[in-house]
């Protein structure tokens, strides 16, 4: 899922600067999950708006409302009663929802409250780690399981490189080698051959590389 | 109503109490008449856990003084992890405070047992005596920051009494 954080009050406070109705929407999906942007985080931040301009003598509103998603038309549509009226937003969701909601919402102001981080799995309570990379042509198969292209810092086909000692990224203690993990992967499954086989040079074409990318599914529409 | 004379403040401070330990200590205090300031507002909860970061600011937003959050003592929470999921949240909305401009001590988190009614009172006293050194929330009075870049004036910090 989408990995975010929120954005310093500071931060917001200089972004809402000349609104006077402001609406904070939060996302009831991927940063409800990581605490970032949900139901809950839009009344901590709207506590926080409130409190604040109250102590620095700004003449604010601020309402909260929060859609399922803000990456879909149907449900960015069930903000439109919040929306109107308003002279700016505050979107929670994350990088897609901040604009969608912007484009749908056109011409309104729409300012982000949260830093979209990475795709990511959920390790541990409060824990989460990147574990993806879209990028367009996924490897997974020959890796077992575990993606060189996110998981390793220089995102190498046929790692391990010097760099790899006790396991460990030599960026950060902390970080696996991946292709330790991979090694280790592999030699469980019994397919260790497997990774003797040298990968050819990654196309980089459907990743981000090659553009803002775009999908038509032509048996999706009617 | 003006509240900025120390004469006509009487501090509005909320708790957070849990039904299994921290309220049963406010109830043996009340047995056993044990005397303590009148401005706690309680709130049972099953569990401090129960608690969240959403209801001390909305507390405050609503004019609390202070908001303190009373769980079991370490290891003994009926509901095991409650009380440290509460202590966990409470520096969280210290930051929080700071960043708004209120000062951090207007809450607080506190292990109080069943069997500790002298405890519960030395905690209620403790969030009172804050409350009157800090003076009224500037939320209520409109008064401006009282913490950060643009405070006004030290809102009295302990340190600055020494």
């Amino acid at each position: 899922m989408i990995v975010g954080e929120r954005k310093p009050l500071e931060e917001i406070f200089e972004s809402i600067e000349g609104a006077k109705d402001i609406l904070v929407a939060g996302c009831g999906t991927c940063v409800a999950v990581c605490m970032a942007g949900g139901e809950k985080e839009v009344g901590m931040l709207a506590a926080e708006l409130r409190m604040g301009a109250r102590l620095r003598g700004l003449d604010i509103d601020v309402s909260e409302a929060t859609a399922q998603r803000q990456c879909d038309k149907e449900y960015l549509e069930t903000l439109r009663e919040h929306v109107e009226g308003k002279d700016l937003v505050i979107s929670m969701a994350c990088g897609i929802g901040v604009q969608y909601l912007a484009l749908n919402y056109e011409p309104v102001r729409v300012v982000p409250g949260i830093n979209t981080d990475f795709l990511g799995a959920n390790l541990d309570v409060g824990e989460w780690a990147e574990y993806c990379q879209n990028c367009g042509d996924c490897v997974l198969a020959d890796t077992g399981g575990i993606c060189p292209i996110a998981r390793c810092s220089k995102s190498l086909l046929n790692g391990p490189c010097g760099g790899s000692a006790n396991g460990k990224c030599e960026i950060d203690p902390t970080v696996d080698c991946a292709w330790q993990l991979i090694y280790d992967r592999m030699k469980a499954l019994g397919r260790l051959d497997r990774l003797s086989e040298v990968h050819p040079p990654k196309s980089w074409k459907t990743s981000r590389d090659g553009g803002p990318r775009r999908l038509v599914r032509e048996d999706q529409k009617t | 109503m003006s509240e900025t004379t120390s004469g006509d403040y009487e501090p509005k401070i909320v708790a957070f109490a849990c039904e299994y330990c921290s309220y049963t200590a406010a109830d043996l205090a009340g047995s056993m008449r044990l005397q303590y300031p009148a401005n706690v507002r309680i709130i049972k909860v099953p569990c401090t856990g129960r608690s969240d970061a959403i209801m001390l600011l909305r507390a405050l937003e609503e004019g609390a003084d202070a908001v303190f959050v009373a769980g079991c003592q370490p290891g003994d929470c009926h509901f095991l992890k409650g009380n440290y999921r509460a202590k966990a949240m409470v520096p969280g909305v210290k930051t929080m405070l700071e960043e708004v401009g209120l000062h951090p001590d207007r809450v607080e988190f506190f292990h109080v047992a069943a069997s500790e009614a002298q405890r519960w009172v030395e905690v209620v006293e403790e969030m009172t005596a804050r409350a009157r050194r800090l003076g009224p929330n500037p939320i209520r009075t409109g008064e401006g920051p009282e913490y950060g870049p643009g405070a006004k004036k030290d809102a009295g910090d302990e340190e600055d009494a020494a």
